[in-house]
């Protein structure tokens, strides 16, 4: 039974998703969905909408209650506001609402918020996949894939043909004549793989702001991309001096305090590259944060040309995002957009602040590829 | 209806129960409306007490938001619905299915008396709809009002948009709490055509004291007697032009007769003005409500409905009724005390002159007349009064004292919530000034032409806390919306007089 309630439910949901858009800003640069996301599910917590009337202001009331305890002790957790016991329906307390959205939901969200175009596959349909699809029906066949309403169909015509069904006795005999059954055909289709290095600067003036950051931003990229592709790896690198593969976790936690040579990230995400993902098969997608400050000219020099030489050839594209940090001289950035200014391929972003993520996120994928 | 009423008809066993019940509630003397009782599945529940108990209200995205919590509570087992019941001649009442026997009783028993105090409560004469002209029976036809609003919203959200007709019930829902509660008893207003008529004297005469001889006239009527006078009657004058003659408390009243709605907006203002009217006696008496019906389910289930194997599931399921949290108010717990208290002292003859006289507390505490007036005094009690009468006069030292009963505070210094008295009278006025005016600040509407402009200036009341502001200013917008002229609203904040106001464009907020 379709209840009358649905009708209101999916109004107050559209509702909903509309702040959600509306918030999406805030809650991105909030990062308050990081933590919260279960297996495949998000869950946003949604402020009741509350339909503004002339009230009281919090706290001004106090209240009256029953139990021990001596005057100046506090209550335990918080009291709901004066006017609650005169509430006609009246609830348990003001629980925040949470929805869960899984996270195709969310990135369709971002999508459109963002505006961001679905990404083009690198044109890779050389790889294929077998896939069996039901498509039709025939007369032949296993049992297992009768198909029941088909068969009884042309049973039913061929009786009302034949003049032997009777409607006031509806009995339909199929026969092996009516017999249908599904029908299968074998389609090949390209397949699209995408790994995704995230490479991170852990030397000393990198802080605990700036890695917060990073964090936010790669979980909105990876939460894109998810949607993009159906099969997609992550890989982590961090690196101050030299370089090493780390996962997830130590990847946002580990701190190192040495100098930074940014070429030896690179370099370890070639080797990478080479070894597991070539890039016939692969969509590649390196990601590099940093706060600008690299050990020598020398060495920014090789950097441009690794990503000349090994990474640009194989990569969709090659993301570089400098957070801003107190410590940094944010120089690294300018040398690649002198290196790169005319290459769509190597796209480059500043993010001073938190706000400034969802700007980096739009530049970042925002060219579809 | 028609859907709940095929399939939620009572089983069998229930409706022995049923019957039952009913002899027990009979004989006791609770004067009930005829009862049905309905069996929702828990997803209908929520349905059904999303709308308030109404299934057939009109479109609003807030049940919805209201049924999603309620699933979601359910799902993750906070919070379950027990019973529901409507004060609708017959009234109406529904069991979660499912649930076991002795809860269903115990549910019957609890509906029964609120059907009780429905029927016979004072504050609930003003739902009925008048009386039958062959039976004599009261009318309250809530559940077809309820139908009929909605079949008006749908109408109009057909022919404007929903959207439109959205946004304009959401402005009103901001200012459904701006009612009267005293409106319905008060004496129908006399019609405004008469005095209208009434041409003003041009000039009329300043009232002076009687002069007999000449020579005393600028002693009797010195000059500022006379120009005070001239003041006075400036000022009447001026209060006489002035509209509405006196603030008017009822704010949905007076948009309705003077704004300039278009017709579906003055018929969706109308619908919840209705609504608003229609639930304020439950939010009048909450604590009087849930006590009388806790007081009785708890003797009969005792008395007469349960057998011995079912009483200690039956106390199980009261005691997680009345349990009591710090910071919050229980109204079943203060309710069902109170009356349980009336009734003892009415039964020991403690009242009356002599009673109040006494001081000996030894005295006091053995007190025992033997009047057995009890049960007579509670059902007068339930009849005549609302919560805040009720707290006003039958809560006394003794049982705040008993009761553990203690005022709570915000403590701005330390930043959270502490005891703050325990004394008689400290309790006292806490708990009458959260209950007055159903909890929400006093406003009236003052002046309709402000600043001869065609302005609406309301008032507020101010009794010690400032209003939330900021939702103050979102009334304001949603006040300009049906007013279509600016709008002021004079209050205090932070002890300075303030005026908050909306032009149709921009808010401001200025000290007066």
């Amino acid at each position: 039974m379709s209840l009358r309630i649905d009708q209101d439910h999916s109004r107050f949901r559209n509702i909903v998703r509309g702040r959600i858009r509306q918030n999406l800003r805030k809650y991105i640069s909030k990062g308050e969905l990081l933590g919260r996301q279960g297996k495949d599910i998000v869950s946003i917590p949604i402020p009741h909408i509350d339909i503004p009337k002339l009230r009281f202001g919090d706290k001004q009331q106090g209240g009256v209650a029953q139990g021990d305890g001596e005057p100046g002790d506090a209550l335990s957790g918080s009291p709901q506001d004066g006017d609650g016991e005169g509430k006609a329906g009246d609830q348990a307390g003001d629980h925040p609402l949470e929805v869960e959205l899984t996270l195709d939901e969310l990135a369709d969200i971002l999508g459109e918020e963002l505006e961001l175009p679905n990404i083009e596959n690198k044109g890779k349909s050389a790889i294929v996949d077998k896939k069996d699809r039901y498509v039709g029906v025939r007369n032949v066949g296993p049992n297992s894939l009768r198909h029941f309403k088909r068969t009884f169909r042309s049973a039913l015509r061929r009786q009302i043909a034949l003049g032997t069904y009777d409607p006031k006795r509806p009995v339909i005999i199929p026969t092996r004549d009516d017999m249908r059954y599904k029908s299968w055909k074998t389609e090949e289709e390209p397949v699209a793989n995408a790994v995704i290095i995230y490479m991170m600067d852990v030397s000393g003036s990198m802080g605990d702001e700036q890695k917060e950051i990073v964090r936010i931003e790669s979980f909105w990229i990876d939460t894109w991309l998810r949607k993009q592709y159906k099969d997609i790896a992550t890989r982590f690198i961090i690196h101050d001096a030299a370089a090493r593969e780390v996962d997830r976790d130590t990847f946002f936690r580990t701190r190192e305090s040495g100098g930074t040579m940014i070429s030896s990230a690179y370099r370890l995400a070639a080797e990478m590259i080479e070894r597991d993902y070539p890039s016939e098969q692969w969509n590649i997608y390196p990601f590099h944060f940093s706060d600008g400050d690299n050990w020598s000219v020398d060495d920014t020099l090789l950097c441009v040309d690794i990503l000349k030489k090994l990474l640009l050839p194989v990569s969709n594209v090659f993301c570089y995002g400098q957070v801003d940090s107190p410590y940094g001289s944010g120089q690294f950035i300018k040398d690649l957009k002198e290196h790169f200014s005319d290459d769509e391929q190597l796209i480059t972003s500043e993010i001073n602040d938190r706000d400034a993520i969802v700007e980096s996120i739009r530049e970042f994928l925002g060219k579809g590829k | 209806m028609a859907q709940f009423a095929l399939k939620t008809a009572l089983p069998n066993y229930l409706r022995d129960e049923q019957k039952r019940i009913e002899e027990f509630v009979r004989g006791v003397g609770l004067d009930v409306f005829p009862t049905v009782f309905e069996v929702l599945s828990y997803d209908q529940m929520n349905e059904v007490a999303a709308y308030g108990g109404f299934p057939t209200r009109y479109p609003h995205w807030r049940w919805g938001m209201e049924y999603e919590r309620l699933s979601k509570s359910h799902e993750y087992g906070l919070s379950k619905i027990y019973e529901l019941v409507i004060n609708n001649n017959p009234a109406i009442a529904y069991l979660l299915e499912g649930n076991s026997l002795v809860d269903q009783k115990l549910v019957m028993a609890h509906v029964y008396a609120h059907v009780d105090f429905f029927k016979n409560n004072f504050c609930f004469r003003m739902t009925s709809q008048g009386r039958d002209p062959r039976s004599g029976e009261d009318l309250r036809k809530w559940i077809d009002t309820m139908a009929n609003h909605g079949a008006i919203i749908r109408k109009w959200a057909n022919r404007i948009g929903l959207e439109t007709v959205e946004q304009f019930i959401d402005a009103c829902l901001s200012l459904e709490n701006l009612i009267d509660p005293q409106k319905p008893f008060l004496p129908k207003e006399m019609s405004p055509s008469t005095s209208e008529e009434e041409e003003p004297p041009e000039t009329p005469e300043v009232p002076l004291l009687r002069v007999d001889r000449e020579y005393m006239e600028s002693f009797i009527n010195p000059e500022e007697f006379v120009e005070s006078q001239k003041k006075k009657l400036a000022e009447e004058a001026e209060q006489a032009q002035r509209f509405p003659t006196e603030p008017q408390r009822d704010v949905l009243g007076f948009l309705l007769d003077n704004a300039p709605l278009q017709r579906w907006e003055r018929e969706c203002l109308a619908v919840i003005r209705t609504e608003a009217y229609y639930f304020l006696p439950q939010m009048q008496t909450k604590i009087m409500n849930e006590g009388w019906a806790s007081y009785w389910h708890s003797r009969l289930m005792t008395e007469n409905i349960c057998d011995a194997s079912e009483i200690v599931d039956y106390a199980d399921r009261c005691a997680s009724v009345l349990a009591t949290s710090p910071g919050q108010l229980n109204p079943y717990k203060l309710g069902i005390e109170l009356f349980r208290h009336i009734e003892d002292r009415w039964n020991r003859g403690q009242f009356g002159k002599e009673w109040d006289d006494c001081q000996d507390w030894e005295l006091r505490r053995h007190w025992d007349r033997r009047t057995g007036l009890g049960r007579e005094k509670i059902f007068e009690v339930r009849a005549l009064y609302n919560d805040v009468t009720f707290i006003d006069e039958y809560l006394t030292e003794d049982f705040v004292f008993d009761q553990k009963m203690y005022s709570f505070g915000y403590n701005q210094r330390n930043d959270r919530w502490e005891i703050e008295s325990r004394t008689f009278q400290d309790v006292k006025n806490q708990l009458l000034t959260s209950l007055t005016n159903a909890g929400s600040p006093i406003i009236s509407v003052v002046d309709a032409n402000h600043g001869n402009r065609s302005e609406l200036l309301l008032g507020h009341t101010h009794q010690g806390a400032d209003l939330r502001l900021d939702w103050a200013k979102e009334v304001v917008k949603a006040l300009c919306r049906v007013w279509t002229r600016p709008v002021e609203i004079h209050t205090i904040v932070d002890e300075k007089p303030t005026a908050l106001r909306f032009d149709g464009k921009d808010h401001s907020q200025k000290s007066l």
